[in-house]
């Protein structure tokens, strides 16, 4: 029988309200109200509660644990996504996978665990004036969230779909290394995705918001954050809506928070969008903008043995072998990892219908896939996408793809199709809706090199939304400075990949909550100087 | 804020093609008579545009061979169950989609299917969908792509469409 760290929290009196339950307004007060409840929101909410300080935590999604991850794609993505995993950008033509529930997207993320690169803190010291964020001035804070979260080397053997990254970029003599991941006691089920079923995720869902909890933080779930209310130059109220139970609708009542201070870790679409619904001040126009997503494009192969891509740790083996030959501002480079496949989100990756796609699902278990994430925003042709609102006050993201980054997709697409079949692969099929699973290196080659690369065609999606609330020196440069401390807006931080002033260049969740961390550590003590 | 103000555009573009659906907008939700299992989301004119659609895009898969017509009204039942649990702003769009699809000028004129969809034949359908597949209208790439998503994500998610694929389901962990 496998503890569930949640159940036995709340049956031990945790607070925690669900909101779809609420049958009157609802009004709260504390120190310090964070929106949101992953990487951002949950380290800080455990230093603030460790601290003294009396924290309230409003999540949009449900409290659900390990007693409710079944594995089953039907349950996890309406369940624990944003959008039922069918958020997309403006043009629909990028997918984007986010969390939405407690935990946020640590709950279902694929636990690749990177330290942010150094060329991409030097390109901030260079081009935003973020000089305190040294890879020395933050290595602590990395090693403090390692051993929080149990970050680590894996040891067990990659399963079938990472070896075969590994196998294949040796024969082309192309490096790959082992990917960390934040696992204590995994069982190598390959299901991170749909939630942990056995609690050895050390996501956020069972390490710091049990934590803040057990110190009398207080967690209002199915509460979606919708705007701030601003006196002068400071946040006065946060007000929310209740939801109906599936978390679709606003079921009627409201839910006030005051507080000294407002800390916004609801991801870079919601938290955007979040000062955007509040008015919040803009003056240099740089609210919602730069926004990153790492475009990743996806290569599968069909190998002549069982790879049961389902099975096993996702992302174990990865290579920057495409990001490290160029430099950082030149043609967009990109990073390559091999994911999970489960039957739900492969049949909807693989273009066409019919007898073609059924057959093509017929080879899904000697299936293996890579993907590329493209690394943007370092390039005057690299500036990323914009958070809006629609009509409803809901957010969307347009995110232009530019003959940049069909560049790099083109240059993608080969380089894993080439891997592949030094992997032995029988077929390789770029995703995309005009391609076809060719047979050899040369055809594939040739193949790519006349594919029309438009939006739409070619199957882009995304998991690491960054920016939009950017952290600069200075206001014409961002929306929060290095510190994560909104420019206009006293009593209001930012604590999220919102903050990122480019990508990263790596899997983001490590880098949020190492900065978390120390911009949590930094508010704790201001705020108990009373400043 | 210009940002939105470029979204509303863009709707508006959308919102030409889709002022032909406004005509059959009125005829909701109504308790199917014939025993069918009422629809959470979609109309029973939706569920007769799905019924023309997800054969011709689950062709080849077990839905459309030994469970027959009873995997593909609970692979429609499934997609009226994911519709459902979207937010607002997808539900609207899916369901402009199929009222546009279920109206005569949109099948007629924009689907190009002349036949009603009770009656179409796979071939019709088929042709349908590989045009609007390879359109070069984003509308419609988007459309054919919504309808894609929908019935393969619901199909795929059913244990009864894992055998053919080799996938043996989530392990046992308790």
């Amino acid at each position: 029988m496998i503890r569930d760290p949640i159940r036995e929290g709340l049956a031990a009196g945790w607070k925690v309200t669900d909101a779809a339950a609420l049958d009157r307004d609802l009004a709260l007060e504390a120190d310090v109200a964070i929106v949101g409840t992953g990487a951002g929101g949950g380290v800080t909410a455990e230093i603030l509660a460790a601290a003294g300080l009396d924290v309230v935590l409003i999540e949009e999604g449900a409290l659900r644990s390990s007693s409710d991850f079944r594995m089953l794609e039907a349950e996890a993505y309406p369940q624990l996504y944003q959008e039922s995993a069918a958020r997309k950008t403006l043009d629909k033509a990028i997918t984007i996978l986010q969390g939405r529930c407690v935990g946020g997207s640590t709950t279902v993320n694929w636990t690749s665990s990177f330290r942010t690169p150094d060329a991409t803190l030097d390109w901030w010291r260079a081009r935003f004036g973020l000089a305190d964020l040294g890879p020395a001035a933050l290595a602590p804070w990395f090693e403090r969230i390692e051993a929080r979260l149990g970050i680590g080397p894996w040891t067990v053997p990659p399963n079938e779909n990472n070896a075969l990254l590994a196998r294949g970029a040796a024969k082309l003599g192309i490096a790959t290394e082992a990917i960390r991941r934040n696992v204590t006691g995994c069982w190598n089920l390959g299901y991170c995705g749909m939630g942990c079923p056995t609690n050895a995720k050390r996501s956020m869902l069972v390490t710091t918001i049990p934590a803040a909890l057990a110190r009398g933080a207080r967690l209002v779930c199915n509460a979606r954050a919708e705007r701030l209310a601003l006196r002068g130059a400071r946040a006065s109220e946060l007000e929310c809506a209740a939801l109906d139970p599936r978390g679709v609708r606003p079921a009627g009542p409201r839910i006030r928070v005051r507080a000294r201070h407002y800390v916004l870790s609801a991801g870079a679409i919601g938290t955007p969008a979040l000062l955007l619904r509040s008015g919040a001040p803009d003056p240099h126009r740089t609210l919602g903008r730069r926004t990153f997503l790492h475009p990743t494009v996806v290569s599968a192969a069909v190998m002549p043995q069982r790879v049961d891509g389902y099975a096993g740790a996702p992302q174990t083996i990865y290579s920057d072998h495409f990001l490290e030959r160029g430099s950082i501002d030149g043609p967009i480079g990109f990073k390559l990892e091999a994911p999970p496949l489960h039957p739900v989100l492969f049949g909807m990756t693989l273009p066409g219908f019919g007898v073609a796609h059924a057959d093509a699902m017929g080879s899904f278990a000697r299936t293996h896939v890579l993907i590329a994430l493209l690394r943007d925003g370092f390039h005057p042709q690299s500036e990323g996408g914009n958070v809006g609102l629609r009509a409803d006050g809901s957010p969307a993201l347009a995110y232009p793809l530019t003959p940049f980054v069909w560049d790099g997709v083109r240059r993608a697409l080969a380089a894993m199709a080439e891997i592949q079949f030094a992997a032995g692969a029988t077929a390789v099929l770029p995703v995309h809706e005009r391609a076809q699973a060719f047979a050899s290196w040369a055809k594939a080659k040739e193949a790519i090199a006349a594919l029309p690369l438009e939006p739409l065609a070619t199957r882009v999606v995304s998991a690491h939304v960054m920016g939009g609330c950017g952290m600069a020196d200075a206001p014409a440069r961002g929306v929060v400075d290095g510190l994560g401390r909104h420019f206009q807006l006293g009593n209001v931080s930012v604590h999220d990949g919102s903050v990122f002033p480019t990508s990263l260049g790596a899997n983001p969740q490590l880098s949020i909550y190492a900065l978390a961390a120390r911009n949590a550590t930094l508010l704790a003590g201001r705020l108990k100087a009373g400043s | 804020m210009t940002a939105r103000r470029r979204f509303l555009k863009f709707g508006l573009a959308g919102a030409v093609l889709l002022a032909a659906a406004g005509a059959v907008r009125a005829q909701r939700n109504y308790r199917a008579a014939d025993g069918r299992a009422p629809l959470e989301a979609l109309t029973e004119a939706d569920r007769e545009v799905l019924a023309a659609v997800t054969p011709a895009i689950l062709a080849g898969t077990a839905a459309a061979g030994a469970t027959g017509d009873a995997g593909l009204a609970a692979a429609i039942g499934s997609v009226d169950r994911a519709v459902a649990g979207l937010p607002p702003h997808l539900q609207a769009e899916v369901r402009q989609l199929l009222a546009l699809l279920a109206s005569w000028p949109g099948r007629r004129w924009v689907a190009g299917v002349g036949a009603p969809w009770a009656v179409a034949s796979r071939e019709e359908v088929t042709a349908f969908l590989e045009r609007w597949r390879f359109s070069r209208w984003a509308l419609l790439q988007q459309g054919y792509q919504a309808l894609h998503d929908l019935v393969l994500a619901a199909w795929y998610a059913r244990p009864d469409s894992w055998p053919a694929i080799g996938y043996p389901g989530p392990p046992e962990v308790r």
